[in-house]
């Protein structure tokens, strides 16, 4: 009886997206309680516990992403509006993007491409299918951007989607340890570079750090968005003859 | 907060009608970013209202991308066939990016500041 109830009760919660939601926030808060129990390490990155709590539900549970999902687009939603008010932090950098604005043009052009040709060199020195490259050229910029870049030269957005998180949950957890390692201290070059290879995930981290960093990885990652969408077209071709 | 959250839907809804209808290569709150940028840049910087809910809304960034995240389930098989190569690639290539950016950037700014 008693597991009757139980079943109808998961059959009735599971219909519903207040379940997807709830699961979502709570996997969040509890990563997020490990993240500040080690003081704020990066590689006890919250994206990634969370991720990885949710995926085991899922599984175990039987759940689709789709039926998660009908919860979770709640959350999901609101990266559009987040993503319009990383203007006001921006706003507060301006006079150093003022006196900025060639060195962080000439950086963003050789750090768009050194991403998306290095991935691609990568790749196919180990033997990734066309579809996989193609997937994986703009996985530096923020998910939208990749997914429409990909879907036009015939990739696969929705592995596109995938990469471009795993490069995010990496570039934030090693962006830091990396700096130490070439001597990079100051917060307007660290932000700069974790924005344009990390998008959203590496400005999350670089706002975790402090605001001024948050506002260049804010930038990086708008103007790499940019850059991505225009330049990939264009060199994926050169590069599929060089690696052919 | 309300009027601030309804401006913020504003430019993004701005963002995405302009970006649609010229079809430009750009998402709508990207272009959406641009444009409340330029609108602080006009009006001389934003309220106290407007500045407390985007710190409420940018405090925890990172949760909006746990759902899309939870997506990687969807991709467990061509991840499982080419794990090598799209691993190593994602991890060199990002490496490349950061130090590539870190280090032109600084070395940019040296020059500068040497010249002026």
């Amino acid at each position: 009886m008693i597991r009757h109830d139980f079943t109808g009760l998961w059959v009735y919660l599971s219909a519903s997206p207040l379940l997807g939601l709830t699961l979502t926030l709570m996997a969040y808060l509890g990563a997020w309680q490990l993240h500040k129990r080690s003081g704020g390490h990066p590689l006890v990155n919250p994206v990634l516990i969370a991720v990885l709590v949710l995926v085991g539900v899922l599984w175990a549970t039987d759940t689709t992403y789709d039926t998660y999902f009908d919860g979770a687009q709640f959350v999901h939603f609101l990266l559009g509006p987040a993503t319009v008010a990383l203007a006001i932090p921006l706003y507060g950098q301006i006079q150093r993007l003022r006196s900025m604005a060639i060195p962080l043009g000439v950086t963003l052009l050789c750090g768009a491409t050194a991403a998306i040709v290095v991935a691609w060199g990568t790749g196919a020195l180990l033997g990734a299918s066309e579809a996989s490259l193609i997937s994986l050229a703009p996985k530096s910029v923020t998910t939208p951007i990749a997914m429409a870049v990909v879907e036009a030269l015939g990739g696969l957005p929705s592995l596109t989607a995938a990469l471009v998180i795993m490069t995010g949950i990496f570039g934030a957890m090693v962006a830091q340890g990396l700096f130490r390692l070439i001597g990079t201290r100051d917060p307007a070059v660290q932000g700069f570079a974790m924005g344009l290879a990390a998008h959203g995930i590496g400005t999350a981290r670089a706002f975790q750090i402090s605001s001024e960093t948050g506002a260049f990885a804010a930038l990086a990652m708008a103007t790499n968005g940019l850059v991505t969408a225009l330049i990939t077209p264009w060199l994926l071709p050169w590069l599929s003859r060089c690696f052919a | 907060m309300l009027n601030a959250i309804t401006l913020l839907l504003v430019f993004q809804l701005l963002g995405e009608v302009i970006a649609r209808g010229l079809g430009l290569p750009l998402p709508g709150p990207v272009l959406g970013m641009a444009l409340l940028f330029l609108a602080l840049i006009l009006r001389g910087g934003p309220g106290k209202d407007l500045e407390n809910t985007a710190n409420g809304l940018l405090g925890h960034l990172s949760l909006l991308f746990v759902p899309a995240g939870a997506g990687i389930m969807l991709h467990a098989d061509r991840l499982a066939s080419e794990w090598l190569a799209l691993l190593a690639a994602l991890i060199i290539s990002t490496l490349a990016a950061l130090a590539i950016s870190a280090l032109v950037l600084t070395v940019l700014q040296r020059r500068r500041g040497r010249s002026s």
